[in-house]
């Protein structure tokens, strides 16, 4: 009996929680229209959000690429069809890896960031301070740091992907002396617009999510020390969670 | 006190009037029935000891709080009448001083002052920049204008935010706890302010406050907030001469009394015997 209570508390309290997001994001958009005529504001966050992601997303990118080239040889190897390490590999990164590894290292270094700073503004009522002087918090802070996280990930998928790709003919043509005609050629061949779509989608996809979640723990962060410190680390943890789950439903949409 | 001999005669009607104001929050009564009136150009003080409900009287007349129960009107309106659009309207003509300032932390001085006026004017870069010094000049602090909040001391910031809250030329201005934290010379210049920017604005002043001989000096008005109700109200001096135990106790800061020095406790022999 006690643990059918239990669980009916806690579906109740996902249900809510999963409302409260929906009726968040739903404010987020409508607000979407008044924060356009500050195109400025949305380009800061982009700075913020992305090139300030760059560094980590492009090392991410480079070692993933280097690991799959290593392994994607020895696998292709022992179908003695190793050519096809260049088609492997971008396709792995443009459709998988690309938007998912992307998407938890944005996560964690972007979401973070933005959990904690707008959990930070609540604690030092400075979204208060903006309530009182008749400017909407979510218009001002929200929705730029929404649109800025939605433009930045896409921008930062794509440019792990290149580099991965660089990485795995680093190893696969470079070191382990796959022919370089074929590993570009059999690409070139292979991967399609399709493909390409199908990873800048999931990466629009995830980048949104990842924002929206960043940007509500954040908002509704107990002023204090420790509230901020809990949305911060509730932003990675849901966002990593989420991205993984959306992911195996959109790749089974897509397929 | 002579600056308060100089504030000029207050015009009949009231900046603010509640009534019967009742707010709980998670079944815990904080107010319990708050009648006050605020006349137009006065400055006016509520005190009251920590805890007692000053902040959220103050979020209760600003619009940031749902009173449970009564009336707050705001330059003759009704705040629960009032739509946001209605509400952030009525703000414009509000300022408000925060405990730390609130001052945003990604601006500097000069563009937390400039804030208000980029979000709801579109006035040239070059009257704009007019503006913001001359109210940065009003607090002292003209020379600061490229530092960062960080830089600031508590004071500093206190008077920022001064500066940003009159900005807009708001007819009421609202200052939660402006002397928490602050040095003598500090206390004594953002005091001096605080009558200063009412008399030469001509603006209604609510200052809430623990400070009694600071708030006494520069207040018209005094109301004493306790156990959620006003329980004394009228000119500084009045107060001072009241022979009510509560209010004796809280203008003389008399450790115990009808406020007790003690939270409530259950009896201290039940207490240390329930070891665990």
């Amino acid at each position: 009996m006690r643990l059918a209570t239990d669980l009916f508390a806690s579906a109740q309290a996902t249900v809510r929680a999963v409302g409260a997001y929906a009726l968040f994001a739903l404010r987020v958009l409508a607000a979407v229209p008044g924060a356009l005529p500050r195109p400025g504001l949305v380009i800061a966050q982009v700075y913020n959000t992305g090139a300030l992601s760059l560094v980590i997303i492009m090392l991410s990118g480079l070692f993933v690429g280097m690991v799959l080239g290593l392994q994607g040889f020895d696998l292709l190897q022992r179908f003695g069809s190793e050519e096809s390490l260049g088609t492997a590999a971008a396709l792995s990164l443009l459709k998988e890896l690309g938007p998912v590894v992307t998407a938890l290292l944005f996560a964690g270094r972007a979401g973070t960031a933005l959990a904690a700073e707008i959990g930070l503004m609540r604690a030092t009522d400075q979204l208060a301070a903006m309530e009182m002087m008749a400017v909407d918090p979510l218009r001002r802070v929200i929705v730029p740091r929404f649109l800025g996280g939605l433009i930045a990930m896409p921008l930062l998928a794509a440019i792990f992907s290149l580099i991965g790709i660089f990485g795995a003919q680093l190893i696969g043509v470079q070191l382990m002396g796959v022919d370089p005609g074929h590993f570009w050629s059999q690409m070139r061949a292979a991967v399609e617009v399709g493909d390409v779509m199908e990873g800048a989608i999931k990466s629009a996809v995830f980048g949104a999510l990842c924002s929206l979640i960043a940007v509500h723990e954040g908002y509704h962060a107990l002023p204090t020390a420790e509230g901020v410190g809990r949305a911060t680390t509730r932003s990675v943890v849901i966002s990593s969670v989420i991205v993984l789950l959306v992911d195996y439903l959109l790749t089974a949409v897509m397929l | 006190m002579t600056q308060q001999a100089a504030a000029p005669e207050a015009p009949a009607g009231l900046a603010v009037r509640v009534r019967d104001l009742h707010y709980a929050v998670n079944g815990r009564t904080i107010l319990a029935g708050v009648d006050l009136d605020v006349r137009r150009r006065s400055v006016t003080a509520i005190m009251g000891p920590s805890g007692t409900g000053k902040t959220t009287l103050l979020r209760l007349l600003t619009g940031q709080l749902r009173p449970t129960r009564g009336q707050v009107e705001v330059d003759g309106q009704d705040l629960s009448r009032l739509s946001r659009t209605g509400l952030f309207a009525l703000r414009r003509r509000m300022g408000m001083l925060f405990q730390q300032g609130a001052l945003l932390t990604d601006l500097d001085v000069y563009e937390n002052v400039a804030f208000p006026l980029r979000e709801h004017t579109r006035l040239p870069e070059r009257l704009l920049r007019h503006v913001v010094l001359t109210k940065l000049q009003a607090v002292g602090l003209r020379g600061a204008w490229r530092l960062t909040p960080a830089e600031l001391s508590g004071g500093m910031a206190r008077r920022v935010a001064l500066a940003r809250a009159i900005v807009m030329d708001p007819r009421l201005l609202i200052y939660d706890e402006p002397f928490v934290g602050l040095d003598p010379v500090s206390l004594g210049v953002v005091l001096r302010l605080i009558r200063r920017l009412n008399d030469a604005l001509g603006l209604t002043s609510i200052v809430v406050s623990h400070d009694v001989r600071e708030i006494t000096a520069v207040a018209d008005h005094c109301c004493l907030l306790s156990g959620g109700r006003i329980i004394a109200a009228g000119p500084p001096r009045a107060l001072q001469a009241s022979d009510s135990a509560e209010v004796r106790q809280f203008v003389r800061g008399e450790p115990d009394g009808p406020v007790p020095f003690h939270y409530p406790a259950p009896d201290y022999a039940v207490q240390a015997a329930a070891v665990r």
